[in-house]
């Protein structure tokens, strides 16, 4: 069964961009264009990977993540960050929010492949 | 594979360009003093996500400048900032900044650097906390026009670091690591594709079984990597789970099983469920080999992918001896206890040491990033295909009348079925349910092109605010109506009309606040766009409560410029119709500021090349309204069918001012041959219609038939025709398909009888007529001429 | 070689025009109808019928017999139209044609088809591809894309095309 993957970002463009590279390399892509949505959606099923964007309308990238990590089916599950930062500060404040990793915006659809392999157990 | 990203760029400048509207906006809205924080977050948002995108496309110009943009942003929301005029000034001009850089990249064309880096230099000036550069993966500067994504290469290898045989990694994870999704398997699955990966788990922490926490972790591994790597990169492995365990990378010595404690065996990492390595390894030329992997790393950037050379002896020697102890690879999410399993079996007595560690590194993705990308990332200015949204309600309101013309078509289907005379009642319901259906469709697809107005309205709250400033001015801007719909062409046409008549109410009509104050007036004047819904038509209305229009200067200027005869005793209509004649406004003014590009000539000549018209009403010292009459769509119009003979012609329900029957006493004749009809204070010229089109009439007794008044190009005309018809909506034919155009004809539609009619095009028909008729118009009559 | 040449034939329909038979290429025929209400476009040449509508295009129809300068017979049920494509500047118009009636579809070789003689025909020789004599009859092989694109049929392109 193929990989599901929870994307959440208000950017259109990235959203697409993200979809396109994962749909490409046979994930399921599903998408949220904000924190709130995205959170809803996970509860709706179990995604085996959330990426999701720092900066966004509505619950933050942030929030998102400590909200999921609240969740029973999220304890262990991969959620990766999207974020411009390159401050260790904020890493750190991602790991302790709950972040498996981090993805360091610009990125190229490689990196972006390598980081959800790098988590990813289930093959696509 | 190409990753075909001319899309997501389009999509990104589309994006872009819309969040730059909503951040000019949200930056008009950000009032003076403390910031309002839910504001501030969302403007910084479209900085951060400008840069983010633009980053994908590697373009420098606007992540440089977005970053400093976002940064001084990222203060203002950490509340370091106040809000001022010129703080917010500055941000408005890092919008038009924004949007000069997109344009210039989607166009091609060069960015004007130098207005970048003062505006830049502005921002910087502002910031509390010093600029750090952005981070841009590894590679130095590429130009802006160089939009091609380069391939990840990995670092150089330090020259020390080549003696060294590999690496030793001592790897102890915190019995929490697993919280936070991380998963030891996956940083191993990582090393085996960098090199030659030896794996020797410590099991001692494991407790007995029942004491067993499945979600703890309990292992720790000493790893053995081969092969010349930096550092940097088996640290970059382990980089998310810093602070989760400790780690130790040293170099590897030659005499590496010394290193290991002497109760570890080593385990080799293969994938599961793959029973026949020697069937896998030659039958996927996409499998990369980790040997032939690690030696190319100093000649070449790895892309993955790329068919390798495979060596595979040593391996089918190794696995026929000895089955190796194999770690599910595929081990699912839901069971990160999986090195626990794996423990747990029988670890083989025969310590393996295999030199060659095989991965099959399944990669489902072609690389997104081959040479083929470049081409397709490449400008192509041809692209420009222009996109609109369509709200899903639209969308659904489609689905659900095909469901219906679906529904219609199969009841139709049944009643055409052995059909006879006793099923002619439902024939008939059919093809009235199916004529709805058709009318609904019709609909729906039209309003799939229309685009509220606020489209065009949403530039104006800026333009009010920096002409404002510029005039010394103070304007309050009303936008009403907003959601009102219109067809995307039109839409677009009227985007410079109406800025063109938002700057004229702001130079013309709203006065400075001393002079207002000095008739009485608040000091701030308001302008108020409204847009709604008349009879089929969309009105729009541009307001102000400024000076006015002072018809008595513009009569002045008339006589000046010799338009009209200082005895002349013009109406007001009439001196308004001034305004709009080409040259008037613009080659002197009536005010003192300076005139710009366009005219309200041109303004007319726009609106009507649309279909729709614009009149104007004012009165001194208490404001001006422009009201602007448009079609709701340019495919259909709404025609009144007028017969001349035994032909059918149809004109534009917009052009027609009136119809009458003529009293014989108003017909005039102008040099013996010219028919004018006196209409209250004008002279309307009769065009006899049958007579330009040479067709034999029912009548050429002008008291028998009608005239109808109708205004083309400015200009009035009477058509003589035998009747009027009905009214009703046609849908526009073009005659120059299969043959050209017609002068007087702007198209031919169907009518219901399936025959053809032709559209009558006013201005057209004015000109042919005026070409027919040279006549010499005497003095009395000069000015009505010059109205027309 | 030459043997394959000679045998090149194409089909062509023949239709009456007072009393010549006249030819085009019957791939350019889209289809043959009778007359129907035709609306009449001003200030435009009277071998210029007008328009009718074709499934929902508009359509001109052009009557040969005053193109040509012949006397006009009425239209009425026994009128036939021929629809053409016609190409113009690089783009497909479609025309309908009156004639007096259609005639037959015949096989015409190639190489028999003979440059027109300047004689003293209704029409002028540069609307003629050829001359072809099928069944001991001349027939006229009309050029439909000159014909059809001549004075005022001819379309003119904005410049910038």
């Amino acid at each position: 069964m193929a990989c599901n993957i929870l994307i959440s970002d208000d950017s259109i463009s990235m959203r697409k961009m993200l979809a396109f590279t994962l749909t490409e390399a046979r994930y399921q892509v599903t998408q949220a264009d904000n924190g709130l949505t995205a959170l809803e959606l996970a509860k709706t099923q179990t995604f085996d990977l959330i990426i999701t964007d720092v900066n966004m309308p509505k619950l933050d990238g942030l929030s998102l993540v400590r909200e999921l990590r609240t969740l029973s089916q999220y304890k262990y599950q991969p959620i990766l960050l999207l974020t411009t930062e390159t401050d260790p500060e904020k890493k750190q404040e991602a790991k302790r929010a709950g972040a498996t990793g981090w993805i360091i915006k610009p990125f190229n659809p490689d990196k972006l492949l390598a980081a959800v392999r790098k988590v990813l157990n289930c093959s696509p | 594979m190409a990753v075909d990203m001319t899309e997501v760029r389009q999509l990104f400048f589309e994006e872009s360009f819309e969040n730059l509207d909503n951040m000019e906006s949200n930056l008009l809205d950000l009032s003076i003093g403390p910031i309002d924080k839910e504001l501030v977050n969302s403007i910084f948002r479209v900085a951060h996500s400008i840069k983010g995108g633009a980053g994908i496309f590697k373009f420098e110009h606007i992540i440089n400048f977005a970053h400093v943009t976002e940064t001084l942003l990222d203060e203002m929301r950490k509340a370091e900032h106040l809000v001022t005029q010129p703080l917010i000034d500055l941000l408005l001009r890092s919008v038009d900044i924004m949007r000069m850089i997109l344009t210039s990249l989607q166009e091609g064309t060069k960015v004007d650097e130098q207005e970048v880096l003062d505006c830049e230099n502005q921002l910087k000036s502002f910031l509390k906390t010093p600029i750090e550069v952005p981070f841009l993966e590894g590679h130095k500067s590429t130009s802006s026009t160089n939009n091609t994504i380069i391939p990840p290469t990995i670092p150089p290898i330090d020259p020390a670091e080549m003696l060294i045989e590999g690496w030793h990694i001592n790897f102890k994870p915190y019995p929490t690591l697993l919280a936070t999704g991380n998963d030891p398997i996956n940083l191993f699955r990582e090393l085996a594709n960098l090199g030659t990966l030896e794996i020797f788990p410590n099991s001692q922490q494991i407790p007995s079984f029942l004491a067993l926490e499945p979600q703890t972790c309990y292992l720790s591994w000493e790893l053995n990597l081969h092969g010349q790597l930096p550092k940097t990169v088996v640290e970059e492995i382990f980089e998310w789970v810093e602070g989760d365990c400790d780690l130790e990378i040293t170099p590897l010595k030659k005499n590496l099983p010394s290193q290991i404690a002497p109760n570890l065996h080593p385990i080799s990492l293969v994938p599961s469920g793959k029973s026949s390595q020697r069937e896998e390894l030659s039958a996927s030329s996409q499998k990369l080999n980790a040997e032939a992997s690690s030696t190319s790393l100093r000649s070449a950037p790895i892309q993955l992918g790329q068919p390798v050379e495979i060596k595979t002896e040593k391996v089918e020697t190794e696995t026929q001896s000895a089955p190796p102890f194999t770690l599910p690879l595929s081990s699912s999410m839901e069971n990160p206890t999986l090195s626990i399993e794996a423990i747990n079996s029988p670890i083989p007595s025969l310590p393996l040491h295999l030199e060659t560690l095989s991965l099959p590194l399944e990669d489902p993705v072609k690389p997104p990033l081959d040479s083929s990308l470049d081409t397709h990332t490449h400008r192509n200015n041809s692209s420009e295909a222009t996109s609109i949204r369509v709200g899903i309600d639209k969308i659904d309101d489609l689905i659900n009348i095909v469901g219906e013309l679906v529904i219609t078509q199969s009841m139709l289907d049944q009643v055409g079925e052995d059909f006879d005379n006793s099923k002619l009642i439902q024939l008939r319901d059919g093809l009235s349910q199916l004529e709805r259906n058709t009318r609904e469709l019709q609909e729906s697809v039209m309003r799939v092109r229309m685009l509220p107005i606020s489209y065009s309205f949403n530039r104006f709250p800026r333009l009010v605010h920096d002409l404002s400033v510029q005039l010394g001015k103070k304007v309050e801007l009303k936008l009403s109506g907003i959601h009102t719909e219109l067809d995307k062409t039109v839409l677009e046409k009227m985007s410079d009309p109406l800025v063109h008549l938002v700057r004229n109410a702001l130079d013309h009509g709203i006065e400075i606040p001393l002079q207002r104050q000095l008739v009485g007036k608040s000091e701030t004047g308001l302008l108020h766009l409204h847009a709604f819904h008349q009879g089929g038509n969309i009105m729009i209305q541009i307001s102000d409560d400024g000076a006015g229009i002072d018809l008595e200067k513009i009569r002045q200027k008339a006589i000046q410029q010799k338009l009209i005869a200082p005895e002349d005793r013009p109406s007001e209509e009439q001196l308004y119709e001034l305004i709009f004649q080409p040259g008037f406004s613009t080659a002197t003014q009536v005010s003192d500021l300076s005139g710009r590009g366009v005219g309200m000539d041109v303004v007319r000549r726009n609106i009507r090349s649309l279909g729709g018209a614009i009149e104007v009403q004012s009165t001194l010292n208490k404001g001006t309204v422009f009201k602007i009459r448009l079609p709701l769509t340019l495919a259909i119009l709404d025609g009144q069918l007028v017969r001349v003979g035994q032909e059918i012609y149809i004109l534009s329900l917009l052009s027609i001012i009136e119809s009458l029957r003529i009293k014989p006493q108003l017909v005039n004749l102008l040099a013996g041959k010219a028919e004018v009809y006196k209409l209250r204070d004008d002279y309307i010229p009769i065009l006899r219609l049958y007579d330009l089109f040479q067709v034999t009439p029912g009548t050429t007794q002008l008291d028998q038939g009608l005239l109808v008044i109708v205004e083309g190009d400015g200009q009035k005309i009477g058509l003589f025709v035998d009747e009027l018809l009905s009214q009703q909506q046609i849908v526009i034919k073009s005659l120059e398909t299969n043959f050209k155009k017609i002068q007087g004809i702007s198209g031919a539609t169907i009518l219901g009888d399936g025959s053809v009619a032709l559209i009558l095009d006013v201005a057209g028909l004015i000109q042919l007529f005026h070409g027919r008729t040279q006549i010499t118009v005497p003095r009395s009559a000069s000015f009505t001429r010059n109205l027309i | 070689m030459t043997q394959e040449v000679t045998t090149v034939s194409n089909k062509y329909l023949t239709f009456v025009l007072a009393t010549e038979e006249y030819a085009v290429d019957i791939l350019r025929v889209q289809e043959i109808k009778g007359w129907s209400k035709v609306t009449p476009i001003p200030n435009t040449p009277d071998y210029i019928c007008g328009v009718i509508n074709l499934r929902g295009t508009i359509v001109p129809i052009i009557d040969l017999r005053l193109r040509f300068g012949l006397p006009c017979l009425e239209y009425g049920p026994m009128t036939v139209i021929v629809v053409l494509r016609v190409i113009s500047n690089q783009r497909e118009r479609i025309m309908g044609i009156v004639v007096d009636a259609v005639s037959d579809v015949y096989d015409v070789i190639e190489t028999e088809i003979k440059p027109p003689p300047d004689f003293g025909s209704v029409i002028s020789i540069e609307f003629v591809k050829g001359l072809v004599t099928v069944d001991e009859k001349m027939v006229i092989i009309l050029d439909i894309d000159r014909l059809l694109n001549s004075n005022e049929l001819a379309i003119v392109e904005p410049l910038t095309h």
